[in-house]
């Protein structure tokens, strides 16, 4: 299975060297790294080519890592049934530079790409309805993102005077709590206080 | 006579439709009594679920799997646990994997007779919810027994499943699946061959084999356009591998070949439940890596280090290792994945729920085009949606 990824991974990559960034094969899974403004063709050809055939886009998501330059990848996973395999595609975008839509190739991106663009603000073009789909009409923000806080900014409650659902500032009793669970023996990475004084300077 | 203009007419149908199985809006621009389009709005139930289990530790996080899909929450358990086995590596006892493939059936027939006797209804027939929700009961009776829940089971673990099985249930679990053959052929005497039921769903909503893939159906959805494609037998997981059971296909892809693809597929889970009890070894039913899985309350009592163990798992939970999978089983309604990404600590970085429903819905105007506006009512029940994990 392994093998059988890695040669497809390699294949891949020496079909399309313009637009694979890289691939790799981690827990068993194929992950291709492509160019974001050549993905249309990259799906597609995944789609297409015999020795590929991945006939179904299963999931698109985004994911956010705030640290990085590009913050947003998006991820594509594509099942082939001809071929019982798993494949995972991902591009790398920032706030403003838009991913082509693959909405012309697998029609199932459509609502996963509204999804994305909803929940974490990554634009698609060529997308034919980008629309919010998850939030409230009218919604102000990308909820998924990493500096969106958990319990948000507004709330709803209806009001009797006026007849109808107002919004309001979130007010809670008691702060959402956040512990520090992480063992300082295993789970902190970088500096602690005192580490300085390991050094010898202090 | 003056030709007059005919304009379309749009209707706002949900979100408190009772055929809108849950909270769905869908806005249809009608002509005159044919839909033209059909605009599904969704997220009225969207709890953010993705979102919370970034801030809950992998423990935590395995209850709000149970309100996604909450007709079948085992078989979504199933599908975490699973993930985090794989980044954890962690090998499951094969007794805890036969009794994680008993439930996950449990969940298929659970969802498959809510399913059947609600679409029923929604086209005409009473009396299959009726007779189905009895069985629905007795089934639950069981997820009692073992979970302490009717129906958020919260039962499934990372490296195996909560509790072992009650002495007794595995021959009532038997006793029952021997009976329940029955009440499929009496649902199906009421539904297959009724006249007013075929005039329903008979060639409503057809959808082709090409488009099904185009529009990333899954289980038995897809599986009503006759492509054979069930996850359990391309990609097995846990022991379905020793399984013996078909996979049912149909021909036709409409409403109607949907309604029969769970009816049957309902006999072939009995199979696997009677094979799971009749096969089930004993030995633990947890993984034996106190870092994951923690100990025995009895341990608890005389051993300072179970007592430590104890204490870290319920609190600071477990660490997994950085990385990224996506896993998918085949759950009641089609392929349940989760992309996990973990960082290497104690909280999942990103998990995504990959939800059948979703991608079923959004096909929803493809089926009802040109339809008539009860048919839309039959293509909502016969593509088994469920709110919880659309809106997740």
């Amino acid at each position: 299975m392994d093998l059988a990824l890695k040669d497809l991974g390699d294949y891949v990559a020496e079909a399309l060297p313009q637009e694979v960034l890289g691939t790799k094969v981690e827990f068993d899974e194929l992950i291709i790294r492509a160019r974001r403004d050549l993905i249309v063709k990259v799906l597609t050809f995944l789609r297409d080519d015999v020795n590929c055939r991945f006939q179904q886009l299963m999931d698109l998501c985004g994911v956010d890592y705030p640290e990085r330059e590009k913050r947003f990848e998006v991820v594509y996973n594509l099942l082939s049934l001809t071929h019982n395999m798993r494949v995972r595609v991902k591009v790398e975008t920032d706030e403003e530079t838009p991913v082509p839509s693959v909405s012309g190739v697998f029609s199932a991106a459509t609502w996963w790409e509204r999804e994305a663009w909803d929940l974490f603000g990554i634009y698609f073009s060529d997308h034919p309805d980008l629309r919010r789909i998850m939030t409230d009409y009218g919604f102000d923000g990308h909820p998924l993102r990493k500096d969106f806080p958990l319990t948000g900014y507004v709330e709803v409650r209806y009001d009797d005077e006026q007849k109808r659902v107002v919004y309001e500032p979130v007010k809670l009793t008691q702060e959402f709590r956040t512990f520090d669970f992480l063992s300082p023996w295993e789970g902190v990475q970088g500096v602690l206080p005192g580490d300085e004084k390991a050094d010898g300077d202090a | 006579m003056a030709e007059t203009q005919i304009k379309n007419f749009t209707l706002n149908f949900g979100p408190q439709h009772p055929a809108a199985h849950g909270v769905l809006r869908l806005v249809l621009e009608m002509d005159g009594e044919v839909i033209e389009r059909a605009d599904p709005h969704i997220g009225l139930l969207h709890r953010g679920t993705e979102k919370l289990i970034e801030y809950k530790s992998y423990l935590q996080a395995i209850p709000y799997f149970d309100r996604l899909d909450y007709v079948a929450p085992q078989n979504q358990e199933h599908a975490f646990a699973l993930a985090v086995e794989k980044l954890l590596g962690l090998e499951v006892p094969p007794r805890a994997q036969y009794i994680r493939v008993l439930y996950a059936e449990i969940g298929r027939i659970l969802s498959h007779i809510l399913n059947v006797c609600s679409y029923a209804m929604d086209v005409g027939a009473m009396t299959p919810m009726l007779w189905g929700f009895e069985e629905r009961e007795r089934l639950m009776e069981f997820c009692e027994r073992v979970s302490g829940a009717r129906m958020h089971m919260n039962y499934f673990r990372p490296g195996g499943v909560a509790f072992d099985m009650p002495s007794g249930l595995a021959e009532d679990i038997h006793g029952w699946a021997d009976h329940f053959p029955s009440f499929v052929d009496d649902c199906e005497t009421l539904l297959t061959e009724n006249r007013i039921f075929k005039q329903r769903t008979v060639d409503i909503g057809v959808i082709t084999a090409d488009q099904a893939l185009d529009w990333g159906f899954s289980g038995p959805n897809l599986r009503a356009c006759g492509i054979a494609w069930d996850l359990r037998k391309a990609q097995p997981y846990d022991v379905y591998e020793k399984m013996e059971f078909g996979v049912v296909v149909g021909k036709h892809g409409d409403c109607y070949a949907r309604y029969l693809m769970r009816m049957a597929e309902m006999r072939e889970s009995v199979k696997i439940i009677k094979q799971c009890v009749d096969q089930m070894p004993g030995g633990p039913v947890k993984a034996d890596d106190r870092k994951i899985t923690p100990p025995s309350r009895a341990e608890m009592k005389d051993s300072m280090e179970a007592l430590i163990h104890h204490f870290k798992l319920f609190t600071e939970g477990y660490h997994v290792p950085a990385g990224e999978t996506y896993t998918a089983v085949e759950a009641p309604k089609g392929e349940f994945g989760v992309y996990l990404v973990s960082d290497g600590t104690n909280k999942p970085y990103r998990c995504k729920i990959r939800a059948p429903g979703f991608a079923h819905l959004q096909a929803l105007e493809l089926l009802s085009k040109g339809h008539m506006l009860a048919d839309v009512v039959a293509n909502i029940g016969s593509i088994d949606i469920v709110f919880g994990e659309i809106d997740r």
